[in-house]
């Protein structure tokens, strides 16, 4: 049973990143109309900054979970302003191949630098150690990650369905034209909301940093499972994301303890199982 | 969603003739390779890629879907295809046979399950199930894994044609690739093709027109796959290996890349596409990852600077459609 615990709890952990990826993901495509394909680039670069500035400034976890975000965010909205804007009205396609060519070029330069091996990053020591919880050992910084990404998705929910941004959020993803009318600045929104999405996707690579170690591929096949939960979950409910993201690493916790080999295909399958069953995905609405 | 095919000209008699002199002069060029110098696995490699190209763009360039995992058929294709020279010792034409016929199922099946959804869901779908496919040939046993199968025999093509030469090699590749991108040709001016084109500028008009468009998008796929999967064949007699690097997304973003560079939704652009990116390949080898990085500034600069690509520019240029 132990071993089932610990799975679970991995499970639950990827499906915290899972939720983190594909809330941003939905977000950027509600205003943007466009598929981050550069989100894991960008989720690694979040867990890169954190890698500097523990080994080049000295500057600890807890600042970089607040300080990855907001560079990574930034960053994000300079791709947004010099590139992805000027995308608007076309068809959805082009962003895709355009942030796949971001992706390229930001894995290909930290592979460069940092070869494709992990580097590592520890645990802070706040966080190190676990609890005996009885049935099972919990390491304190496995629990705190659970818990922090519920948290901030669970904030992420609240900013975007009952605050009064939020509202100009969900007016301007149907009708920007209308919600311009009004003399909201659409465009500052936009850009706003693509760094709001990048930087919770750096958010998750500060998170995942001590876990997984610091690597420049760590993004890229984390998003293709992404865009599986994606399809399954669909795009078009936040709450939506956030439930599908982990349950999804849950239902892949329990394949590794029940049969190891489908472990990295089980999410796909279940891709494949709801597009035959529900074609317009969990949450409903067709795209 | 015509921001694909602004420019598209309406086929002419004209338009139909220019087209075939340019096939004519293409077909000439390719034939006279052997006798000018230039390596000829090099040629016979951009070729395999071009036809590969050519298949993808069937789909995108007229069906308007963007398949992110083309990369499955080439590398299915080409696994089953070695398997079958290798293990069961299948002559040269069974073996392409074999590995084509794989890649035509794996595009029944796939197909049925991604047309369930549109536009950008559909690229989506289909990159998630090559990565199914990669991890499944990552385990099972007749790839090899990470080594993949090796040391494939070419054999002799109809008992008579000895694929061990290169000469005759490099002539049964391009016999295969003109056959191939004849066949995209027809297809593409057929009324098949027309109704393709339909349903990529406007798919609800299409249906009420009493198209099922299903059906068509279906089948445009499972087209685009077997000659995807053909190309894999051939390049399995070319590489004689078959690996994990064909199965892998990368490769999907290759083929991706070539045909954007090209030009979406030109009969031509697909192969100027596939030669331009396996030269750089070649010269840029030596450059490790840096590689990467240039194919993701081809990509960005490609979408932000002339979408239209090469062929595509040039088309414009001369008013015709190339």
């Amino acid at each position: 049973m132990q071993a089932l615990y610990a799975q679970l709890l991995v499970g639950l952990i990827n499906g915290s990143f899972y939720a983190l990826l594909s809330l941003g993901l939905a977000v950027i495509f509600g205003m943007l109309n466009i598929i981050n394909f550069a989100h894991g680039a960008l989720y690694m670069m979040g867990a890169f900054v954190a890698y500097f500035l523990l080994n080049l400034g000295g500057i600890n976890y807890w600042w970089a979970l607040l300080i990855a975000p907001i560079v990574v965010g930034v960053f994000g909205m300079i791709l947004e302003r010099t590139m992805l804007q000027w995308l608007a009205g076309l068809d959805h396609l082009y962003g895709l191949l355009l942030t796949f060519g971001i992706a390229l070029i930001v894995q290909g330069v930290f592979q460069n630098y940092f070869g494709s091996s992990g580097l590592p990053y520890s645990i802070p020591d706040q966080l190190k150690g676990g609890v005996n919880l009885g049935f099972m050992f919990l390491p304190v910084y496995r629990g705190w990650v659970v818990i922090f990404s519920l948290v901030v998705c669970l904030a992420t929910w609240f900013l975007i369905e009952k605050t009064q941004l939020g509202a100009y959020l969900r007016a301007a993803t149907e009708n920007p034209t209308l919600v311009r009318a009004f003399g909201i600045n659409v465009p500052r929104m936009i850009t706003l909301t693509y760094g709001l999405g990048v930087g919770l996707a750096a958010l998750a690579g500060v998170l995942s940093a001590p876990i997984n170690q610091v690597r420049p591929l760590m993004g890229a096949d984390l998003i293709i499972v992404v865009f599986a939960v994606v399809v399954i979950g669909g795009m078009g409910s936040i709450m939506g994301s956030i439930i599908t993201g982990f349950a999804l690493g849950v239902i892949e916790g329990l394949t590794k303890y029940f049969y190891p080999e489908a472990s990295n295909t089980v999410v796909f399958v279940l891709m494949v199982v709801v597009l035959l069953v529900k074609p317009t995905g969990l949450t409903g609405r067709a795209a | 969603m015509s921001a694909l095919t602004d420019d598209t000209l309406p086929v002419t008699p004209r338009a139909m003739r220019d087209e075939m002199i340019v096939f004519a002069a293409m077909a000439a060029l390719l034939a006279v390779v052997p006798f000018t110098g230039i390596y000829p696995f090099f040629v016979m490699q951009a070729l395999c890629f071009a036809l590969l190209a050519c298949a993808f763009n069937l789909l995108i360039g007229y069906g308007g879907l963007l398949s992110f995992g083309h990369a499955m058929f080439l590398g299915t294709a080409g696994y089953v295809s070695a398997h079958a020279l290798k293990v069961w010792n299948l002559p040269p034409e069974l073996g392409i046979v074999v590995g084509t016929a794989a890649a035509a199922l794996l595009g029944l099946v796939t197909g049925y399950i991604s047309i369930k959804r549109q536009g950008i869901y559909f690229s989506m779908i289909t990159l998630a199930l090559s990565q199914l496919l990669y991890f499944l040939y990552l385990q099972a046993p007749f790839t090899h894994g990470e080594d993949g199968i090796q040391g494939i025999p070419q054999g002799h093509l109809f008992g008579i044609f000895d694929l061990s030469k290169p000469l005759v090699l490099y002539y049964v590749v391009l016999v295969g690739f003109l056959a191939g991108f004849l066949l995209i040709y027809r297809t593409i001016n057929s009324p098949f093709g027309e109704v393709l084109k339909s349903i990529r500028e406007n798919e609800p008009r299409a249906i009420s027109l009493g198209y099922k468009t299903d059906q068509y998008k279906l089948l445009a796929f499972i087209l685009s796959g077997t000659l995807a999967g053909f190309a894999g064949s051939l390049k399995v007699f070319v590489a004689q290996n078959a690996s994990l690097t064909d199965v892998h997304w990368s490769m999907s973003g290759e083929i991706v890349l070539m045909t954007l560079v090209g030009g979406l939704g030109t009969i031509f652009g697909p192969v100027v596409g596939a030669f331009v990116i396996i030269a750089m390949q070649q010269y840029l080898a030596g450059f490790g990852q840096w590689v990467t990085v240039i194919q993701g500034v081809i990509f960005v600069s490609c979408v932000l600077l002339f979408r239209r690509g090469l062929v595509g520019e040039l088309a414009h240029l001369l008013r015709r459609s190339l």
